[in-house]
């Protein structure tokens, strides 16, 4: 990106006075590597969203912000519904409630390690992933709509768990005004087989080590120690969210004709939130966040299941689970006052300081857990909301390191079984039904994801509490 | 621009496809001398985004049919039927024949059940979008049609 189109705020922040029909700033944090790094597509479609109708505070991006549809990956914003704010689909965009949930094992490594291949086979014969993939759960019609009104609560209703699960997801489980007759009939359709399933591309489950510590005090709060070894599952709302991503992204292109909303680009396509369309969309996608919240519980399950056939001593508690395409309703300073606004979350992490009343008592003293995957093969870290986030991005963190590279580049550069053997000779296990697969996911193809979340660290949106190694990697 | 292209001839007019880079996902381009063969390369991109279009047998064929308000939206509708196709089938498409009547597209595509172990699917895809789409005629007349696939 060009520094010379940006004021520099600080180390880590840029910004972009509000020119032409932009109605607010956008702000960019990254270190100067990052942003020289950052394409220059990041800075229009971040001046594009920033053009929306009832947008509040700025249009905020990441460390890790990319290319994306209509907003950039790694993008937060917030429109206020009082002053004619719309809710976006391309906002949220097609994996809709994207997510990582972080388990502990109570296990150290040295306990796991001799079993580790065995771990990788029987996981990988359990937890269904990849294109065609099935799950065992066939669910009929009021099945369906029970699961999307339920999310995660729904799943352990099933015996996917357990009650004291839901304790450690973002709703506790259940993300309210679901509305499931919202959710169109091939939506539906195409999560029929689907739930419990992994899917592809970069989503993954990962036995993982506890490698560094960064903030003792918050990593004893979190039960996090050097040595660990922790389960880390990584996906989202599977067909149906794609579905829905898909239909309501061609009902706001006419929504937005209708309500005269001028849209810098088509996959902006948004709606008025009081609106019938923004309504259904809210109440499709909050559906959509509890298909990715039951789906999630269910591979929890299946990891349960596994575990408890190979290291019988293990318990799969959560430490927690984190969503990272959503929009959600909350209360933010603006303006000097407390406002409910609606954030979009596009490849952005919630990350809740100290003291949020939405957070369970054994977070209030420290900031939710803000969990960022990693690349395949390289490393993940468990970052904690901090105070200053509020005030800096509605209190909002990266999600993961970004690609660096095209697949078809990565295609080109790197084979799958090379790539395989590589992280083997390094004690890494994959286990992917496609070849072409991994070598569009290898590492190299992916920023330094280390970067960005000492980037997020040192600007304040979270801070950094440990860093996880892969041990074992399921891709889809 | 890096891009893989389609085993035809690359003259302009000759039906072929190729994919073009997009940061995170992949875009998928048809070439051909009319919209109907510039559509039905763009689905070979599409399903080759997946897997090797050559291993795919026409032993099923689907009808879909699909309406919109312009070109574009009706390529985007046409990808996205293909998706939802694959999806909920469990199916792969290698051959695709339509007819465009202004705004309404009839098809057939034609494919087979997908087999992890002989398909050897690489991703799943989630949607066509908007970003980058394209559709219309180069100044030697063929057709080309084109958007990004959210991989």
């Amino acid at each position: 990106m060009d520094l010379n189109r940006l004021t520099r705020l600080s180390e880590y922040a840029w910004r972009i006075e509000p020119v032409d029909a932009m109605r607010a700033p956008v702000i960019i944090y990254a270190d100067e590597a990052l942003i020289r790094a950052m394409d220059e597509k990041v800075r229009e479609q971040a001046a594009n969203v920033a053009r929306l109708p009832g947008i509040v505070g700025a249009c905020y991006a990441m460390p890790d912000a990319h290319w994306g549809y209509g907003f950039p990956i790694g993008g937060v914003a917030a429109f206020d519904a009082e002053r004619d704010g719309v809710v976006s689909a391309g906002g949220v965009g097609f994996d809709i409630s994207c997510g990582v949930r972080t388990l502990y094992t109570g296990l150290k490594r040295d306990e796991v390690d001799p079993l580790k291949r065995e771990l990788a086979d029987a996981l990988y014969a359990t937890v269904p992933v990849g294109v065609g993939s099935r799950g065992r759960i066939r669910l009929d019609h009021r099945q369906m709509d029970e699961m999307l009104a339920g999310g995660a609560e729904w799943a352990v209703r099933q015996g996917y768990g357990h009650p004291r699960d839901l304790e450690r997801i973002e709703e506790r489980g259940r993300m309210a005004g679901a509305k499931p007759e919202a959710v169109s009939p091939q939506a539906k359709e195409r999560q029929r087989a689907e739930m419990g399933t992994l899917g592809s591309g970069n989503h993954y489950l990962e036995v993982q080590e506890v490698s560094e510590i960064y903030a003792p005090a918050v990593a004893e709060s979190f039960g996090l120690a050097r040595g660990d070894v922790v389960v880390t599952i990584h996906c989202g709302s599977r067909g149906l969210g794609h579905q829905i991503g898909t239909d309501f992204l061609k009902r706001m292109q006419t929504a937005a004709t209708q309500y005269g909303i001028a849209l810098p680009d088509r996959e902006l396509a948004c709606a008025p939130i009081e609106s019938p369309v923004g309504r259904e969309y809210l109440g499709a996608m909050r559906a959509a966040i509890n298909c990715a919240l039951a789906n999630r519980q269910i591979i929890t399950h299946l990891a349960r299941e596994v575990f408890a056939e190979l290291l019988p001593k293990a318990r799969l508690d959560l430490l927690y689970d984190v969503s990272h395409n959503t929009c959600k309703v909350e209360e933010h300073l603006i303006e000097g006052r407390k406002k409910r606004v609606y954030v979009h979350r596009k490849g952005a992490t919630r990350a809740f300081g100290p003291d949020h009343p939405e957070l369970p008592d054994v977070f209030r003293g420290v900031g939710q857990p803000v969990l960022i995957g990693g690349s395949m093969g390289t490393a993940s870290y468990i970052l904690a909301g901090s105070p200053a986030g509020e005030a800096l991005s509605f209190a909002s963190a990266c999600h993961g390191a970004g690609r660096a590279m095209s697949r078809h580049q990565a295609a080109r550069t790197w084979g799958g079984r090379e790539v395989v053997d590589e992280l083997a000779a390094r004690g890494i296990i994959v286990r992917s039904p496609s070849w072409r697969g991994v070598a569009e996911e290898a590492p190299g193809a992916y920023k330094d994801v280390r970067a960005v979340v000492e980037a997020a660290d040192r600007v304040g949106l979270a801070r950094l509490v440990a860093k996880v190694s892969p041990m074992a990697c399921i891709k889809g | 621009m890096s891009a893989e292209i389609s085993p035809a001839k690359p003259s302009r007019n000759t039906p072929r496809w190729e994919h073009f880079p997009h940061e995170a996902d992949m875009g998928v381009r048809g070439y051909g001398a009319t919209l109907e063969e510039a559509f039905a390369q763009a689905a070979l991109a599409l399903t080759a985004a997946i897997c090797d279009p050559a291993g795919i047998r026409m032993t099923t064929p689907v009808e879909i049919r699909c309406e919109a308000p312009d070109r574009e939206t009706l390529l985007v509708d046409w990808l996205n039927a293909l998706v939802y196709e694959m999806a909920v089938r469990r199916m792969v498409f290698g051959r695709f024949d339509l007819c465009i009547d202004g705004t309404a597209l009839r098809a057939t595509a034609r494919g087979e059940p997908i087999e992890r172990e002989r398909h050897r699917p690489a991703v799943e895809v989630k949607g066509a979008t908007y970003t980058e789409l394209k559709v219309f005629r180069d100044e030697s007349g063929a057709w080309i049609a084109q958007c990004v696939v959210d991989v």
